[in-house]
């Protein structure tokens, strides 16, 4: 496989022009938007704050959280689908079209509407286990038959269980029209007005999975080798599957838990990574949470400016740039293996 | 085979051989269809005899369940089998031609396709133009995504499991497309249009069944017409090229219809899932590979299966109406995992 910078160095400064990339997009998720802001206004907000001035209101309780969801979110989605591909050497695994984000939105709608549960930590162990549930049997489903796991079946299986995921969603929603106002952002994945208390007791657990898996990278570097070489050269490969799967359940589930389906983020964005600084996973990891945080975020920005003053929410942004990716994938991609 | 009987002309130019158990089936199809039409309106609060829906139909019936039965069941109960009628073939006639027993017009994004279209015309057009050019705005999308998914799945031929690829990344596209055109509408054109896309019948009306029948008169003797062909096709590319079938122009016609039927449906009832996948199952399990027989019978069945869903969706949680899509996802996508499962070493 082709891929950009081969060099170390080349890497190191890649590396740096990502999180200037990553810096700016932040940047301008603080600046663009439907008041208009001047950069004063930006650095005031956090040197000196005037609770009077108005923009700087706007800066500090709703870009500022929105921002800080976005680079989070989009880097635990993108580092779960590097851990996803690594894991089944599929080049189409990626949390929503695994179904995880499906049964993990049916869990959360079924924790608000059928339970009541208005607490966000309850919400989220809902979540992982709508995400734990659709992951296994998709993962099940797509490894049945002599081949083992293929691609088509996995996506095969991770459309019916996403069918069948939504679905219930659906008959939820009709059935109780009031939470359909509390979950209707949600459905379509969204980060905008949010507040940073969503994400402080979900955060222990996504800085543990994160960590985790930035060190992961030269395990998996083993694994990709295959699962015979890599258990013959000593390493405890069922242990390491385990330990993938837990991360990229928590990564996915709290993901959804806050903000929400948001798609295509894991697929397209290990790709980007992939093609760019090579199949090192201890370059791939990293880096993928950068880019994922930049994707994000500056999709959210164009979400925001593209049909002002209304927003089209995020989720359906990732959509539309994603598909065409999983289109070229579906096409060329899968030949190569 | 079982018992089969021959039909010729005398100078032996027109000749049919019959079976005799699918065509018993197919009859027996009918005729269940004809009974739910005529018991179907009864159902719910309050209960009406088929005898009495016969006369309300036909205008001799008590005038006070004459609202109930003529304008709110009846049509109802019409338009829910015809447009599962529609789909049914159509999943039956794609199957048929891609050769794939997973293909259906939902999941390879065709009626995603109709959905973005009837979306976009309720939203931006009905005002201006009415209803009546809703299903073609339908079959428009309906075509557009198809020939988009052939295009792109095309490499030296479309092979079915690229086709059945490209279609699910399609019909995501669409999904987010529809979504798109909900959030930037007003609101309510938007909750119109929300209404619409969850495949909802309780809006049917005479002038849905107005809108639709038209296309299935136009299209399914057509397609009984073509049903020899289908059989051919079936075969495969190479063998049906040698048994003298230009193969890539009956592909398209059928094709065509299939997309024409699935628009023509959707335009009316909304986005329905799974019919087109299950129902062509199940006929094949009763009247076999046929599709003289099986065209028919998965039209029945479709009818039937989202005739029993829009029943069971408004009775089981009255007062509140529950969308049939709900119930025909909740069965199909299961069965879609049976076929999976049952089909495990060809993917």
């Amino acid at each position: 496989m082709s891929y950009l910078l081969k060099t170390n160095l080349s890497k190191i400064i890649g590396a740096a022009i990502a999180v200037l990339l990553f810096l700016s997009a932040f940047l301008s998720s603080l600046y663009f938007g439907q008041t208009a802001i001047v950069v004063d206004d930006i650095v005031q907000a956090f040197t000196s704050f005037n609770s009077s001035s108005i923009n700087q209101l706007v800066i500090l309780e709703e870009r500022l959280p929105r921002a800080v969801l976005g680079s989070v979110i989009g880097a635990c989605l993108a580092i779960a689908g590097a851990l996803m591909q690594a894991l089944t050497g599929n080049p189409l695994a990626s949390p929503s079209i695994f179904g995880i984000n499906a049964g993990a939105l049916f869990f959360v709608v079924l924790s608000i509407t059928l339970f009541s549960f208005t607490s966000l930590v309850q919400i989220m162990w809902m979540a992982l286990l709508g995400a734990t549930l659709a992951g296994v049997i998709v993962f099940m489903l797509g490894s049945l038959g002599r081949e083992g796991m293929t691609p088509v079946k996995v996506v095969l299986a991770g459309a019916a269980i996403s069918a069948l995921f939504s679905s219930m969603t659906q008959a939820m929603l009709v059935l109780d029209e009031n939470g359909l106002q509390q979950v209707l952002f949600w459905l379509t994945g969204s980060i905008s007005g949010r507040s940073l208390d969503m994400l402080y007791p979900i955060l222990p657990f996504i800085v543990v999975a994160v960590g985790v898996s930035m060190f992961m990278g030269n395990a998996l570097n083993v694994f990709a080798t295959g699962e015979d070489v890599a258990k013959n050269l000593g390493q405890k490969t069922t242990l390491l599957k385990i330990a993938i799967g837990v991360i990229v359940i928590i990564l996915a589930g709290s993901s959804v838990s806050i903000a929400g389906a948001i798609g295509f983020i894991g697929l397209v964005v290990p790709h980007i990574t992939r093609g760019i600084f090579g199949p090192d996973h201890r370059w791939l990891i990293p880096l993928c949470a950068v880019l994922g945080a930049s994707l994000l975020v500056s999709a959210d920005v164009v979400a925001r400016l593209l049909i002002m003053p209304q927003e089209i929410p995020v989720g359906i942004m990732t959509a539309l740039i994603g598909t065409p990716f999983f289109i070229y994938i579906a096409r060329y991609g899968l030949t190569k293996r | 085979m079982g018992r089969q009987f021959n039909i010729r002309s005398k100078k032996n130019t027109i000749s049919f051989q019959i079976d005799v158990k699918p065509l018993i089936i197919t009859f027996l199809l009918m005729a269940l269809t004809v009974s739910a039409l005529f018991s179907g309106p009864g159902f719910g609060d309050p209960f009406f005899s088929p005898v009495e829906i016969g006369q309300s139909v036909f205008g001799i019936g008590n005038v006070g369940n004459e609202f109930i039965i003529n304008t709110l069941r009846f049509p109802r109960s019409a338009v829910s089998l015809l447009a599962g009628f529609c789909l049914g073939i159509a999943g039956a006639i794609l199957q048929g031609i891609v050769r794939n027993p997973l293909a259906s017009p939902d999941i390879i994004g065709i009626t995603g396709g109709a959905a973005v279209a009837a979306v976009s015309y309720i939203s931006f057009f009905q005002d201006t133009f009415g209803i009546q050019w809703l299903p073609f705005a339908a079959i428009a999308g309906a075509l557009l995504a198809s020939l988009l998914i052939y295009v792109i799945s095309w490499n030296e031929g479309v092979t079915p499991i690229r086709l059945v690829l490209i279609g699910i990344g399609i019909s995501a596209a669409m999904q987010a497309g529809t979504m798109l055109i909900l959030t930037m509408v007003p609101d309510y054109s938007a909750s119109q249009a929300y209404i619409w896309m969850t495949g909802s019948i309780y809006g049917a009306s005479w002038e849905g069944l107005r809108l639709l029948l038209p296309w299935a008169l136009l299209i399914v003797p057509l397609i009984i017409m073509y049903s020899a062909i289908l059989n051919v096709q079936e075969l495969g590319d190479d063998t049906s090229a040698g048994l003298g079938l230009s193969v890539q122009k009956h592909r398209l016609v059928l094709l065509l219809s299939s997309v024409v039927l699935a628009g023509a449906a959707v335009s009316i009832v909304g986005t329905i899932g799974f019919v087109g996948l299950v129902a062509p199952h199940i006929a094949r399990l009763l009247v076999g590979r046929s599709f003289s027989y099986l065209l028919p019978s998965a039209g029945f069945i479709g009818g039937l299966i989202v005739f029993l869903a829009d029943i069971v969706a408004r009775t089981a949680f009255y007062p509140s109406d529950i969308p049939a899509g709900i119930f025909t996802a909740g069965v199909g996508a299961p069965f879609f995992i049976f076929l999976l499962i049952k089909h495990r070493n060809k993917f």
